[in-house]
């Protein structure tokens, strides 16, 4: 594992990862697409403005989902998304040889599993209210695309932020998850949406596609993210750029 | 039903047809206008009104778009202004909103309004359009939103109604403004059986542009397109336009529900990207967003405010309801839809970005070469009139008021006269338990509850939020240029007194601008107040509004825009006057913020009070407790206000305080809790200094609401440059103790210790243990 790249200090290993071209999915009613890119900018990525309705992947590396209220989340959250013309190259390109990662954030995870990309669904919170909090998680796997830079069973501070938040999955699934490692990510401290044994996130079991619910691209510059200093978002970010330029796994 | 069947239902009353026929009976009355008021239309016109005529001036001519109770004070705003005030100002009151120069090419603009009566009948839908309509606003000056604050008033928190209403209007807002990406960063609860029937829901956007994207609302080039976007014309919203149904031939048509309009925060979403782009794109000459009276409001003032007339084919609006009446039609209060003018080179440009954000738009008409507002249905005009006297030539009156009679008998039941003096706290245990009731008191109590329900960090630029002093948010992520954004109110001041009341709103929305570090540089306001029909409310309105404008020329803040609220009242019982104050400050580097608490690694910084307190308990959190309301709020000191705010600003840009907070309703009590609280870090003060110096008890010490007072936090290193600074402006400074971060506590020495769980368990309960 390399050292994680401070906010400024590019030099090794990121003059390569700059290279590398991370696509950003925007859908009618997403939210935090701009983000979403400036995470991929502070880890010296590139980021990619993708279009819902185009049907081109411009030959990006990898591709994050953001959050927001996709067609205003009316029907359930990320069905209609589900059915754009660049879920479909996602999806397939997620499920090639290649192995495109993908990470989606809160209504990008539900678009994941409304697209099966990865299993279980989310319902609205047991608490029944809208929660935007700072959020404590473990992370559990630090061998997917999208984590390889945290340490295993590290605890990082994120902020949350949904309605539809509570993850649910009947007990095969979620013991098939955990036996395979693929609980990426759970709360630490409270469960704030009532999710089946405190999951936050979770991977497919080739571990490219993650999905969770928290919001690491809010927590990728000191002065915005939790409690103003977090950072601890831009490691998700640093994680990819690795992998792609096969610093680590 | 189709269209086809539906016009065959109505008896279009045309021009024509109201020229020849002088003697039809109008509903003017059950429009809400005034026998002289009709008479003014009919002179105007030469001729009755048609149907859909008398709608347009009925909704134009109303309260809430006419201001005319209040227009002959509102003028102040614009008297009351030096050049130097002027300076900044791109665009002042009387747009959407008020426009402010940020520097670097960027300009800022903001806006707040009131959405309470709707928010009272149907809490969520009320408070939700109540954040779209605001929003809305900041889009046709040619901004992109980038934050709200809702400034909240409700009635006793434990009473049954308030259920209904604080679980409707807070979801509300988070429903609509969380879907929006907006981060909502600030506002303020307070809970009073005053507001029982009339909960008081303002709405605060803010947006940034570049100034090359500015637009306004006017149409002009002869020839230009009109066209209206967004979502469809229903029937909701319509309200005393159903009386109109004598257009109609027969009653089986659905019905106008509902009064209060429903929000669709997805098409918002969709209209503010789709907004953005065509200005971007520069596609528009001129945009106007519909809100009160829909596309009465913006025809005539689109027309009015341009050079030519319009000409608008009714029957091309698109709709939900193909029932509805051309009168209908006309008041309709839909949410998110937009009206622009478009020269005929971009219709196609216009129609792609609309094809791209799969927006419905229809073309209405064209911008006309005479001063015309003509409106037809199937080519019979049924609006023919000057737009100026629909949209700017509405009545005005100069209500009578006077002092109420009850005033001096208010103003000499003081609280050290009352009952309550007997019974005061003195020992350490009784300050210590004061000290508890008041932070878990409904008004004190920690909001968390909530703004945990709206959406903080959307965008990434939230540098501050609540329960910080001021929010603020970055504008230029290059530079760290951004804005600092503070609203308040105290009714109670304001009932007491009105006059110092507006300007004690003013003060703290000032105070808590300059104390995040920001330079105060503009100001909006939204006056909450009981029906100007009432000499005594009539009165309590005209002396806030004389004293904010005063306050505001004194502080050289100019009022931008705003909304008044009239008739919020119950049978004779009006609320408080409650003037809502919003001040925006501006900052070079949003880096310098100063947040409102201490952080561990402020372990052993000094803690320093600025200011003088008085024996100033009137109308204070503390009297709300003790169930007293009397005498004088406390004295107003703007020249003293304006020097703290520099000292605060000075001292945040030459790094010399680490935290900062203003001291407001709970005085220094609530302040150094919530101090300790922000981070959870403790602090250990004394009172001995303070109270010698102002011959003061600890009791005063901790609960004095006295003004123009803020406590910082100042490293070690600092110290002798911050009193040195301060010692050369002249301002009261005492040092009241040190920031503790092992000792996990709030100490008063000699008087009590309360550790942070004690504290906090106090401060965040009461809002869960109501609402759950």
């Amino acid at each position: 594992m390399t050292d994680l790249p401070l906010i400024g200090d590019y030099s090794t290993p990121t003059t390569e990862l700059s290279g590398a071209r991370i696509g950003v999915v925007t859908f009618p009613g997403t939210l935090d697409d701009r983000d979403a890119a400036r995470g991929v900018r502070m880890a010296g990525g590139e980021a990619v403005a993708l279009w819902h309705a185009d049907e081109d992947l411009q030959g990006v590396d990898a591709v994050v989902i953001p959050g927001g209220f996709s067609y205003g989340d009316y029907l359930r959250a990320g069905a209609i998304a589900r059915f754009a013309p660049m879920m479909d190259r996602i999806i397939d390109a997620a499920n090639s040889d290649a192995k495109l990662p993908v990470l989606g954030i809160c209504n990008g995870f539900q678009i994941l599993t409304e697209a099966h990309l990865l299993p279980g669904s989310m319902v609205k919170n047991d608490h029944l209210k809208f929660i935007c909090r700072d959020q404590i998680l473990r992370v559990e796997n630090n061998t997917t695309a999208w984590t390889n830079q945290f340490a295993a069973g590290q605890e990082i501070s994120i902020p949350l932020k949904n309605q539809d938040g509570q993850y649910v999955a009947d007990e095969k699934v979620l013991d098939e998850l955990e036996a395979e490692g693929r609980v990426v990510f759970r709360y630490v401290g409270w469960n704030p949406n009532g999710s089946r044994r405190d999951i936050a996130g979770i991977s497919n079991a080739a571990g490219n596609v993650v999905g969770l619910m928290p919001h690491p691209e809010h927590a990728v510059e000191a002065g915005y993210g939790p409690d103003h200093t977090g950072t601890d978002g831009l490691g998700f970010f640093t994680s990819v750029l690795t992998q792609l330029v096969g610093g680590t796994k | 039903m189709s269209a086809e069947v539906a016009e065959k239902e109505f008896n279009i009353d045309t021009v024509d047809n109201a020229a020849a026929s002088p003697d039809v009976e109008l509903p003017w009355a059950e429009l809400g206008l005034k026998q002289n008021e009709f008479e003014e239309i009919v002179k105007i016109l030469g001729r009755r009104p048609t149907a859909a005529e008398l709608a347009m001036y009925s909704v134009m001519w109303s309260e809430h778009c006419s201001y005319k109770s209040t227009k002959n004070h509102l003028r102040q705003f614009g008297q009351k202004v030096t050049e130097e005030m002027k300076k900044d100002l791109m665009v002042g009151i009387g747009e959407n909103a008020g426009v402010t120069d940020l520097g670097d090419g960027w300009a800022v603009t903001f806006k707040i309004e009131s959405h309470n009566s709707p928010s009272f009948v149907e809490p969520y839908q009320g408070a939700a359009t109540g954040i779209g309509g605001i929003v809305r606003d900041i889009i046709s000056m040619g901004a992109r939103p980038v934050a709200v604050m809702d400034p909240l008033r409700f009635g006793a928190i434990d009473h049954p109604d308030s259920q209904r209403v604080v679980h409707g209007v807070v979801s509300g807002i988070g429903g609509y403004g969380n879907s929006l990406g907006l981060p909502n960063i600030g506002g303020e609860t307070v809970f009073d059986p005053i507001y029982q029937g009339n909960p008081l829901v303002n709405a605060l956007a803010v947006g940034t542009l570049r100034h090359e994207d500015l637009r306004l609302a006017n149409a002009s080039g002869v020839g230009n397109k009109v066209v209206l976007f967004g979502a469809r014309t229903g029937g909701d919203g319509i309200g005393g336009a159903s009386v109109l149904a004598s257009e109609s031939f027969d009653d089986t048509k659905p019905s106008k529900r509902p009064a209060v309009q429903v929000g669709d925060p997805f098409a918002e979403k969709v209209l503010i990207e789709c907004c953005l782009e065509l200005f971007k794109n520069s596609l528009v000459e001129g945009i106007q967003d519909l809100g009160a009276a829909g596309i009465s409001c913006a025809t005539s003032e689109l027309a009015s405010n341009g050079e030519g007339g319009m000409r608008v084919e009714l029957t091309d609006v698109l709709l939900r309801d193909p029932t509805l009446t051309p009168g209908e039609i006309l008041m309709s209060e839909s949410q998110e839809r937009m009206m622009a003018v478009v020269t005929p080179e971009n219709v196609a440009a216009f129609e792609a970005v609309m094809a791209k954000w799969n927006v419905e738009y229809s073309w209405l008409g064209e911008v006309t070469d005479d001063d015309r507002l003509i409106i037809t249905w199937n080519g019979e005009v049924i609006v023919d009139v000057d737009p100026k006297t629909v949209a700017h030539d509405g009545p005005v009156y100069d209500r009578p008021y006077a002092r109420p009679e009850w005033q001096d008998a208010l103003q000499a039941d003081t609280f050290r006269g009352s009952v309550n003096a007997a019974i005061l706290p003195s020992t350490g245990d009784e300050l210590k338990a004061a000290v508890l009731e008041l932070i878990a008191s409904p008004n004190m109590c920690s909001k968390n509850w909530i703004t945990d329900q709206y959406d903080r960090y959307v965008g990434g630029n939230t540098a501050l939020s609540s329960p910080d002093d001021a929010g603020v948010v970055r504008v230029d992520e290059e530079s760290g240029l951004g804005v600092a954004i503070a609203t308040d109110a105290n009714g109670r001041y304001t009932y007491l007194d009105p006059y110092a009341g507006a300007q004690l709103a003013l003060a703290e929305s000032y105070r808590n601008v300059a104390t995040s570090g920001a330079v105060p540089a503009a100001v909006s306001d939204c006056l909450n107040y009981g029906s100007p029909e009432d000499s005594d409310v009539m009165w309590q309105l005209a002396e806030g509004i004389r004293g904010l404008s005063d306050a505001c020329m004194e502080l050289g803040v100019p009022v931008t825009g705003g909304n008044v609220s009239l008739y919020n009242q119950t049978g004779d019982k009006a609320i408080h006057p409650t003037p809502v104050v919003a001040t925006l400050g501006k900052f070079d580097d949003v880096a310098r913020r100063t947040p409102s608490g201490w952080r561990p690694d402020a372990d052993g910084q000094a803690i320093y009070l600025l200011g003088e307190t008085y024996d100033e308990l009137d109308g204070s959190e503390f009297a709300n407790l003790r169930g007293h309301l009397g005498g004088l709020p406390p004295k107003v000191d703007l020249a003293k206000e304006r020097l703290l705010g520099e000292l605060l600003i000075n001292a945040s840009r030459d790094g010399m305080i680490d935290a900062a907070h203003d001291l407001s309703e709970g005085g220094l009590a609530a302040a150094l809790n919530e101090m300790v609280l922000r981070y959870g870090v403790g602090a250990r003060v004394a009172l001995d200094d303070l109270c010698e110096r102002d011959g003061i008890d600890a009791f005063t010490a901790l609960f004095s609401e006295s003004q123009a007072r803020a406590v910082v936090a100042v490293p070690r290193s600092e110290e002798v440059r911050f009193n040195d600074m301060v010692g050369a402006r002249g301002y009261a400074v005492t040092r009241l103790g040190v920031v503790d971060a092992e000792s996990g506590a709030l100490e008063v020495q000699g008087q009590f210790t309360a550790t942070i769980d004690e504290l906090r368990e106090a401060h965040e309960g009461t809002l869960p243990k109501y609402f759950g």
